[in-house]
């Protein structure tokens, strides 16, 4: 069995008085018979994998639609000049997640987490702080365990698939697990880290699923950075004990609530919004003739 | 669910289902075929045919059909691999009762003659079901050992089959019975926890009544991949018209 419920994971961290990530790998490990080293050296390698692709991204690759490419670059050199609004560490978040999803597009290899779409997320609130030295790599492993918990809690009780619960399913989720993960690596409390988790999807709620031409580049890649900002902002309302008044996994509940009812244009078909807005219909038609 | 369904796969973009989810079509294929697929005919239907260029879907089918993993970064260039190695493949779009929206089917001939048509769906997280072969329903998800025996429908090969996997300690983790009418054509489908011995195999396929064994273990099974000169003999090799009615453009 997998987790349900975060309150369930909060309330094994009390009980024995473990952290999120022990509680995470211990269940996994039972249930995958792996030993934890194993899980570890695993999950290593999905560590691993992310950070490559975040080396191996090229600003002069471009998506075969054409769509995509060279933004990831341009921001880089933006912030470089240390005038931007965001300031250097989400400079380098937004720069990260551009760069993993545009590389997503241009068919080289990423890591989903959850989703490949959505692919950008996780390693842009991560990257930075592995290249600036926050935190060791060890305890980034061990904040991946955190992530995926929360992720597998919003499979189980919801979705993570854009088709079925729209753009709040991937994005949203990816923003959660992420938020979460930040309130972990900065000794945040299992509580803390819920309520960063639920602030980051409560905020996303609603997102819908239009790819424009049916391909995961636009909006897709520009909402990796609104994901990964937004668990920043989230990580550090949790960690300035702001509580939330609706719990996670209300907040999740809410989340498969609102996608049953978003319209099937709107997850993942291309039909709908900016998918058919006059600009996006002439994309199609044009990319088709070559299809 | 692991934790790595939801941290994972390692994969070439850009879409789990779209790319990942194909790549594993192609593959598991290549295994069901077990031959080196020397022409493809593959058919999409759905989202698949909608964005399958946009996607690499045609890449990434035919990437798995050359034995790739969904992680290979040579994902993006099996169009031309696939001609250096003499597989001939033709992509065409196929309309399809009741399947699930991200649904492709292939027609596969193999170096040694061998021909499969497989059905399968990308059905999210890079995961995919395995729909029909040679149109007779399946519905596994190859991601465990698996056995396919085809039999009459005839009291007793159920007991006979599942006393045989009980007597050698391989554990049955699922179980589908399916077959076109009383008395007529059934197949059983079971994936295992342990991997199935060849020697049971053919145990199976000498019973009595068994018309076909199929087993493929997705977890260890490899097609090893060689430069295949199309064979001498282009009798194997279907003509397009023949199989492709509808193929337009063909890609090599």
């Amino acid at each position: 069995m997998s987790f349900t419920s975060l309150k369930e994971i909060t309330t094994k961290c009390n009980e024995e008085k473990k952290s999120f990530y022990e509680i995470v790998l211990e269940l996994d490990s039972k249930q995958s018979n792996f030993t934890h080293e194993k899980e570890i050296k695993k999950m290593n390698s999905m560590w691993t994998a992310m950070k490559n692709a975040a080396d191996s991204y090229d600003p002069k690759l471009f998506s075969s639609s054409k769509l995509t490419g060279g933004d990831g670059g341009k921001f880089e050199e933006y912030i470089k000049k240390n005038n931007s609004i965001c300031g250097s560490f989400i400079g380098q978040v937004i720069s990260c997640a551009l760069q993993m999803a545009e590389s997503n597009a241009c068919m080289k290899r990423i890591v989903a987490s959850p989703t490949a779409g959505s692919c950008g997320v996780l390693p842009a609130v991560l990257i930075p702080l592995y290249r600036n030295t926050i935190f060791s790599e060890e305890k980034i492993i061990e904040g991946l365990f955190v992530a995926a918990g929360i992720g597998q809690v919003i499979a189980n009780r919801s979705s993570i698939s854009g088709a079925e619960g729209g753009c709040q399913a991937e994005i949203g989720a990816a923003s959660s697990m992420a938020a979460g993960t930040l309130v972990y690596l900065h000794n945040g409390t299992p509580e803390q880290i819920c309520a960063a988790s639920g602030f980051a999807l409560q905020n996303l709620l609603g997102l819908v699923c239009d790819p424009v031409a049916g391909l995961v580049e636009i909006p897709c890649v520009k909402r990796n950075v609104i994901g990964a900002v937004n668990a920043c902002s989230c990580a550090d309302m949790a960690l300035a004990s702001i509580t939330p008044k609706i719990p996670a996994d209300e907040v999740i509940d809410a989340m498969k609530s609102v996608g049953n009812k978003i319209d099937s244009s709107l997850k993942e078909t291309g039909r709908g919004g900016m998918a058919s807005t006059p600009t996006a219909k002439n994309i199609y038609s044009k990319l088709s003739k070559i299809n | 669910m692991s934790i790595f369904d939801i941290l994972g796969p390692v994969m070439v973009g850009p879409s789990s289902s779209h790319t990942a989810g194909a790549v594993r079509i192609g593959l598991i294929s290549r295994l069901l075929l077990k031959d080196n697929p020397v022409y493809a005919d593959i058919g999409f239907y759905g989202s698949f045919a909608a964005t399958y260029a946009g996607h690499g879907t045609d890449r990434a089918v035919t990437a798995g059909l050359l034995g790739m993993q969904p992680d290979d970064i040579q994902i993006p260039n099996s169009l031309e691999i696939a001609k250096q190695r003499g597989l001939k493949i033709f992509f065409s779009k196929v309309d399809l009762q009741n399947a699930h929206p991200n649904t492709a089917v292939l027609n596969l001939v193999g170096k040694t003659g061998k021909r499969i048509t497989v059905q399968a769906s990308s059905i999210g997280g890079g995961r995919i079901m395995i729909n029909k072969i040679d149109g007779i329903d399946v519905n596994f998800n190859a991601e465990m050992p698996t056995l396919i025996v085809h039999n009459s429908d005839q009291p007793g090969h159920v007991a006979q089959v599942t006393t045989l996997l009980f007597e050698n300690k391989i554990n049955i983790a699922s179980m589908q019975l399916y077959r076109n009418e009383r008395g007529g054509y059934a197949v059983m489908v079971l994936e295992t926890d342990e991997s199935i011995p060849p020697e049971i195999i053919s145990q199976i396929e000498n019973y009595t009544g068994v018309i076909k064994v199929t087993y493929i273990n997705p977890l260890t099974d490899v097609i090893p991949s060689e430069s295949v000169a199309i064979p001498t003999n282009t009798s194997v090799i279907p003509t397009e018209a023949e199989e492709s009615p509808k193929t337009k453009e063909a890609h090599q």
